[in-house]
């Protein structure tokens, strides 16, 4: 008996945070008009959100385009295709390593920033203070974060992408002398930008909204104190990554599938 | 040290203020209401989960003075403060500021009667990523149309009033605790408000912060004609500029008075509270089983 009572709570929990959170999704929408007047909120949560995580995906990506090419290229040869690795690194990448690696990224290093900040806002009464000024924290704090978020992820997968690229040609042309013209033919003849490019975009901006969504949410309702911040900033990672993963079957199967 | 002068150029400037009609608000928002109770709570219950913190709560806060909220930690003295302020919802009960029922008001009523109520935080909650002028600057950017030039005068003169003038350009952690809360209570009266709310002013200052805290509030109040509500458990600096004070316990009001009569008041409770003695109605013993069957495990 006692366990169907502990699983109901449970459940019922559950569904009132999913409901605090879609609550905050809409406030945070109609905080998007403030925007328009006051572009600097979002100028300054861009840099911090978008800007600052350049650098960890460039370097992922650049990484990631390398062993793609090294795979690839070990791989295509046994069977004389090594023509096809041009086409090999960018589809993955576009499709899907490029979005679902950068919301990953970006959860770890932005998310779980966004999170800690607004949680020790929370513990720290600022956002209290905001209220009792007749400032709404909705819209004032939470908003442009959410917005900059939504920006940056597609941004930062293209980054990601471009750069998996010109890590997988160093690689596969640079260092294992792939056939530059086949490389290059291969990816612009076999990638379809409405396909392989829009699909990627779509893809990032869904993994965007989710993990900044998360991440401001996870913030805002946490206990505030220092433990409920740390467990609020392990949360966010935890479930944005999860929600990336399922998500990434998800949409792959909407818009692969037959 | 002075402070009566810029407090006074404050007071100048927010009449002045005022009759320049800058809010834009709403005309009935600006009318003043005829009583002398700036705020009314009746029958107030709010309940943490199974728990009630107030149980048909009764106050009167009168126009004009400093009243003071007073009672042992874990009484909820913040929470009435956040009651008041419309962060919380009462279980039962009205509160009404200025003839205006908190609770019943729409979002951007709330906000706008917000504008006319000065908080001032127990940690401060100055925004960190903000200088000292940026923080006393907020409120006025952000609910006013004032030129740049209109707000850093302003923002000087709260800043003076507070001694913190030459403080303008430090950041938040470069303050020590009590220049925090003096900013922040720059940063409470930057819009001129009807009243403030002191949450704690006191807790952990050292005698010169609290001796500067205790009369800038006195002060403060009287030269900008505000109401202020400190709620706190320091008596001697609390009662020593209250004008009228309530000890809550239990969720109830135990006593209400002036200064002096809570001060020799014959209530063994309110007694024991305000002479600090350890043990009376409060005890000094949490509840607890018998220490001698505690000791030997019940085994005699």
């Amino acid at each position: 008996m006692r366990l169907f009572a502990d699983l109901g709570a449970w459940v019922l929990n559950a569904l009132h945070r999913l409901g605090r959170a879609h609550l905050l999704l809409l406030s945070m929408l109609r905080g998007f008009v403030d925007m328009l007047y006051r572009p600097r909120l979002l100028l300054d949560q861009l840099f911090s959100v978008g800007v600052l995580t350049i650098l960890i995906v460039t370097v992922a990506g650049l990484f990631v385009g390398m062993v793609l090419g090294l795979q690839g290229y070990y791989i295509l040869s046994r069977f004389g295709g090594e023509t096809a690795l041009g086409l090999m690194v960018a589809a993955s990448l576009v499709r899907e390593l490029g979005p679902v690696l950068t919301a990953l990224l970006f959860a770890g290093r932005a998310g779980s920033a966004l999170t800690a900040e607004i949680g020790l806002m929370k513990a720290t009464e600022q956002l209290s203070g905001l209220e009792m000024m007749a400032v709404n924290p909705q819209y004032r704090v939470l908003a442009p974060r959410f917005l900059a978020g939504l920006i940056s992820v597609p941004l930062l997968a293209a980054i990601f992408s471009v750069l998996g690229v010109a890590g997988g040609w160093v690689v596969g042309g640079g260092m294992l002398g792939v056939d530059e013209a086949a490389f290059w033919n291969g990816m612009q003849d076999g990638i379809d930008f409405e396909d392989d490019v829009i699909n990627g975009v779509i893809k990032s901006l869904v993994f965007g909204l989710v993990c900044t969504w998360i991440a401001i949410f996870q913030g805002y309702d946490c206990v505030p104190t220092s433990e409920g911040v740390s467990r609020a900033t392990t949360r966010t990672v935890v479930h944005s990554s999860l929600a990336v993963l399922g998500l990434d079957f998800v949409l792959t199967a909407l818009m692969f599938g037959e | 040290m002075t402070l009566s002068r810029p407090l006074r150029r404050i007071a100048r400037l927010a009449t002045w203020r005022r009759n320049a009609d800058l809010f834009l608000l709403p005309m009935d928002n600006q009318q003043a209401t005829a009583d002398d109770v700036l705020v009314k709570i009746r029958g107030l219950r709010f309940m943490r989960g199974q728990r009630a913190i107030f149980d048909g709560l009764d106050i009167d806060i009168p126009r004009g003075g400093v009243t003071a909220i007073m009672g042992p930690s874990g009484t909820g003295k913040t929470t009435l403060l956040k009651l008041i302020g419309g962060q919380l919802r009462p279980d039962a009960g009205t509160i009404e500021v200025d003839g205006q029922d908190v609770h019943a008001l729409s979002t951007d009523h709330l906000y706008q009667l917000r504008m006319r109520m000065g908080m001032l935080f127990q940690s401060g909650a100055l925004l960190t990523d903000m200088s000292v002028f940026e923080n006393v600057a907020f409120p006025l950017r952000e609910h006013t149309k004032l030129s740049e030039s209109m707000i850093r005068k302003l923002v000087l003169l709260k800043l003076e009033a507070v001694g913190l003038r030459g403080a303008h350009s430090l950041m938040p952690s470069e303050l020590s605790g009590g220049m925090a809360r003096r900013v922040a209570l720059a940063r409470a009266i930057a819009l001129d408000p009807m009243m403030i709310m002191y949450d704690e002013p006191f807790t952990g200052q050292d005698p010169i912060s609290m001796g500067v805290l205790v009369k800038l509030i006195r002060e403060l109040n009287d030269a900008a004609r505000i109401s202020s509500i400190v709620v706190s458990h320091d008596v001697a600096e609390t009662l020593s500029i209250a004008d009228h004070a309530y000890v809550i316990s239990g969720g109830k009001v135990v006593e209400g008075g002036t200064a002096e009569q809570l001060q020799h008041s014959g209530g063994a409770w309110t007694r024991q509270f305000v002479q600090g003695l350890p043990d009376g109605p409060v005890p000094f013993h949490f509840p607890a089983p018998d220490l001698r069957e505690d000791l030997t495990g019940g085994a005699s």
